[in-house]
């Protein structure tokens, strides 16, 4: 569960990202964030998985305040939530595999879990047979379902996505939708800030509209209601 | 920390040391400049000291009693000389005995004194040890204010020119040594900012995967470390054979007592680990200056 309560986040540099947001998302949704660029969507996200501190107001995730969280928890608090980006953020050196596998080597899992955790993981996204591929002999597609699979092989409550399909073409993008929507109906609440119009319109899901820091639209099965 | 996160942390740290090649060898080469100008320095202040001390052991205040003092008069100069604050021992040496001393001590040539055991000229002499060799000037000029002293003599001199120049040396190395040790700090904090900023990305993908702040920092760590022993070994080698032969050579052909260096063992074993500590010092606070920089983890 998400909840935010009054939330202003204003940067160093005086820019205010978000005015006054409250909002609540419920364990299991399917929410897409959608907005102007430079309307606040990053930082709503980032605010999410304390990649920010709001300015004022508060946020629980998880039952986590993340407002009074210790730095050092930080680590053990974000483990329960996926990222994925735009540009994959893949290790190009590495394998597929070991791309994923990074992820819970990193968090001390055991090699015995690694290596079935990942390898079911890779099966779910569709990906088994290029384990040993590296990301630069990987379609677009490919490589983003990658990302989802490192984001989720850690089991997270939620997993969150900034603009997943936007360097990827209609065809694509509506493959990465339905692997979100494979994730979510296992209970894994998914939040996913997006600039396509098509696809919100197309798999109707809550819209969450966020303009010049606030929220101008929360709707359930709502529209883009953007040109473009 | 499990051991198999250790190893995952020494194999990445062991990376970046290949991964930068150059500035690696840049590190590296800092650190060995440094650690044998350190040893070098260390080893000549030791020695230096080790030297004084000795030669402050045997100062000692040779009192001439005058020759016209009576038997009374002597040994109430010595119980004078007892009473005076600092002073170890007192012990009285007659003329005879200092004849002798003076023969057997010049050989041959002493051979030509012997002629005067008849009419001996010499004085009895308190010789006089101060507690501290430092007071050793103080006892001699408050001796010689006594009835029935006809001169004081010590050898104070050499010892405080020999402090004086070792205190000079220690202060100008000193100087140097700082200077050198952060040159080498700098440029292996340089080293690893590379390692960071080639690994942002990775730094990046390991933080959002939840990876603890100690987790990411290790490899650096190792990697400071790994380039500070990496950079002591050519000096430890330089200690070892250089104080070898140093140690050989001055026993054979250096006969006074007082320019006897430290005994090889195991002067430059315990000097070796010394310089492997501060190069292992120097090798991690150069990565946990440029961690605490660039990895605001």
């Amino acid at each position: 569960m998400i909840e935010m309560n009054n939330v202003y986040k204003t940067y160093p540099n005086g820019v205010t990202a978000l005015n006054g947001v409250s909002i609540k998302i419920e364990q299991g949704e399917f929410v897409y964030i959608v907005g102007p660029s430079g309307a606040g969507k990053s930082t709503f996200i980032k605010l999410i998985y304390r990649e920010e501190k709001p300015t004022e107001g508060s946020i629980l995730v998880q039952n986590t305040d993340l407002v009074t969280i210790k730095e050092k928890n930080i680590p053990y608090f974000r483990r329960n939530i996926g990222v994925v980006f735009q540009d994959f953020k893949l290790l190009p050196k590495m394998t597929i595999y070991e791309n994923v596998a990074f992820a819970l080597e990193v968090i001390e899992e055991s090699p015995r879990n690694i290596r079935k955790r990942v390898m079911d993981v890779l099966e779910t996204v569709g990906l088994k047979n290029k384990a040993r591929f590296t990301p630069n002999e990987l379609s677009g597609g490919e490589q983003q379902r990658v990302s989802i699979a490192r984001a989720i092989v850690n089991h997270p409550k939620i997993v969150i996505a900034d603009e997943p399909t936007g360097n990827l073409d209609p065809e694509t993008s509506l493959d990465i939708l339905r692997t979100f929507e494979s994730i979510n109906a296992k209970g894994t609440t998914v939040l996913m800030a997006t600039h396509s119009k098509a696809l919100v319109n197309e798999f109707k899901k809550r819209v969450i509209a966020i303009e010049s820091g606030i929220i101008a639209r929360d709707e359930d099965r709502g529209e883009y209601g953007y040109e473009i | 920390m499990k051991f198999r996160t250790l190893s995952r942390h020494i194999k990445a740290g062991s990376k970046n040391i290949i991964r930068n090649g150059w500035m690696t060898v840049a590190s590296i080469g800092a650190v060995t400049t440094t650690l044998i100008l350190v040893a070098a320095f260390l080893a000549l202040v030791l020695n230096l000291n080790e030297m004084a001390n000795n030669i402050e052991d045997d100062v000692q205040i040779n009192t001439l009693i005058d020759l016209t003092a009576t038997q009374e008069d002597v040994l109430a100069l010595g119980e004078q000389i007892k009473e005076i604050n600092g002073v170890e021992s007192v012990s009285f040496s007659s003329n005879d005995q200092e004849l002798e001393k003076l023969i057997s001590g010049m050989g041959e040539e002493g051979d030509a004194w012997n002629m005067f055991e008849q009419d001996n000229p010499l004085n009895h002499v308190y010789v006089v040890k101060a507690a501290n060799p430092e007071n050793t000037e103080p006892i001699a000029a408050e001796i010689e204010k006594f009835d029935h002293v006809e001169k004081v003599v010590f050898g104070q001199d050499v010892v405080d020119q020999l402090f004086t120049f070792n205190n000079y040396a220690r202060v100008i190395g000193l100087v140097l040594i700082a200077a050198l040790v952060f040159t080498a700090i700098f440029l292996i904090s340089n080293t690893i900012k590379i390692t960071i900023m080639a690994r942002s990305r990775e730094i990046g993908i390991m933080k959002l995967v939840g990876a603890t702040n100690g987790f990411i920092r290790w490899p650096f760590f190792i990697e400071g470390l790994l380039l500070g022993v990496l950079g002591s070994v050519i000096p430890i080698a330089c200690i070892l054979v250089g104080y070898y032969y140093l140690d050989n050579s001055l026993a054979g052909t250096v006969s006074f007592s007082f320019v006897e260096v430290l005994p090889f063992n195991p002067f430059a074993w315990q000097l070796s680990l010394l310089v492997l500590a501060i190069g292992a010092l120097i090798g991690v606070w150069g990565s946990v200056m440029s961690i605490r920089k660039f990895l605001k983890v």
